[in-house]
């Protein structure tokens, strides 16, 4: 999520509004967000609700075995409409704001 | 003791190992270019072999002790447990991950939900998709053209 902070502006330029969701808590996401300096909204889903909907949850992948998400990334329009996904294979590699810019182009 | 009688090539070796693993995680994985494919470790991890296979060398000298000849085995065989660590964490364990063959595909709905931001207060996918964006550039928030959810694994 570094590259998406360090991209925010050309994301912001075109529009773009980055949103993470993980389980941790906002005491977490807080801290998170001071250390790892990121301006963008981190939302909180412990209870894996949205996490469940996107169909991203990770059995027992987490620390003491708890629930996670697997990593993935949406752009959505709008008008709420799925315009691109990166379901990744490898949590190593994630969606580049290269891609997302360009992907954001056929945006109205 | 000078440094040529120290066998340095083999602690050397075991050393760069240990940071060719470590730099992954602490250094690498900050640009997409090295973390991606993780080229710049595996480089590491070829030069900490050449190291350790001129130590090895040097330890197996008909006049070394065998003293000197276990310290090489075991720094060998650490550097090796370290590469195979690394092999399992970057290119196996980093794969195992659920299919979600149930996400929502382009052209479907995002699903819709509420959830706290770090200040604790609720918010939703239709809020973050038409509140204003204040970007540097002009005085007037720009209206939102879209929202990219990134999910991620979490904080640890």
């Amino acid at each position: 999520m570094r590259g998406i902070e360090n991209n925010l502006e050309k994301l912001y330029e075109a529009g773009i509004r980055p949103v993470a969701i993980s389980v941790d808590r906002p005491g977490d996401t807080l801290e998170m967000a001071g250390k790892a300096r990121l301006s963008f909204p981190l939302l909180s889903d412990p209870d894996l609700d949205a996490i469940r909907r996107y169909d991203l949850v990770h059995t027992g992948a987490g620390i003491d075995g708890t629930d996670i998400a697997r990593p993935a990334e949406f752009l959505i329009d709008a008008g709420g409409t799925i315009r691109w996904v990166n379901v990744t294979e490898n949590y190593w590699v994630r969606a580049r704001p290269e891609q997302v810019l360009e992907a954001a182009r056929s945006l109205e | 003791m000078s440094l040529n009688k120290i066998n340095w090539q083999i602690w050397f070796g075991f050393i760069l190992s240990v940071f060719a693993f470590a730099s992954y995680p602490l250094i690498f994985a900050g640009w997409p270019v090295t973390r991606d494919f993780p080229w710049a470790n595996l480089l590491l991890f070829a030069f900490a072999a050449i190291i350790l296979f001129a130590g090895v060398r040097r330890a197996f000298r008909p006049e070394k002790g065998r003293l000197a000849k276990a310290g090489a085995v075991v720094s060998v065989v650490l550097s090796t447990l370290v590469l195979g660590l690394f092999v399992m964490i970057a290119f196996v364990s980093a794969r195992w991950l659920p299919p979600s063959t149930g996400a929502p595909q382009i052209g479907s709905r995002a699903p819709e939900f509420s959830l706290s931001d770090t200040a604790g207060q609720k918010t939703t996918l239709a809020h973050l998709l038409t509140t204003p964006i204040q970007t540097q550039s002009s005085d007037t928030p720009v209206r939102p053209r879209g929202v990219l959810l990134i999910f991620y694994r979490g904080y640890w």
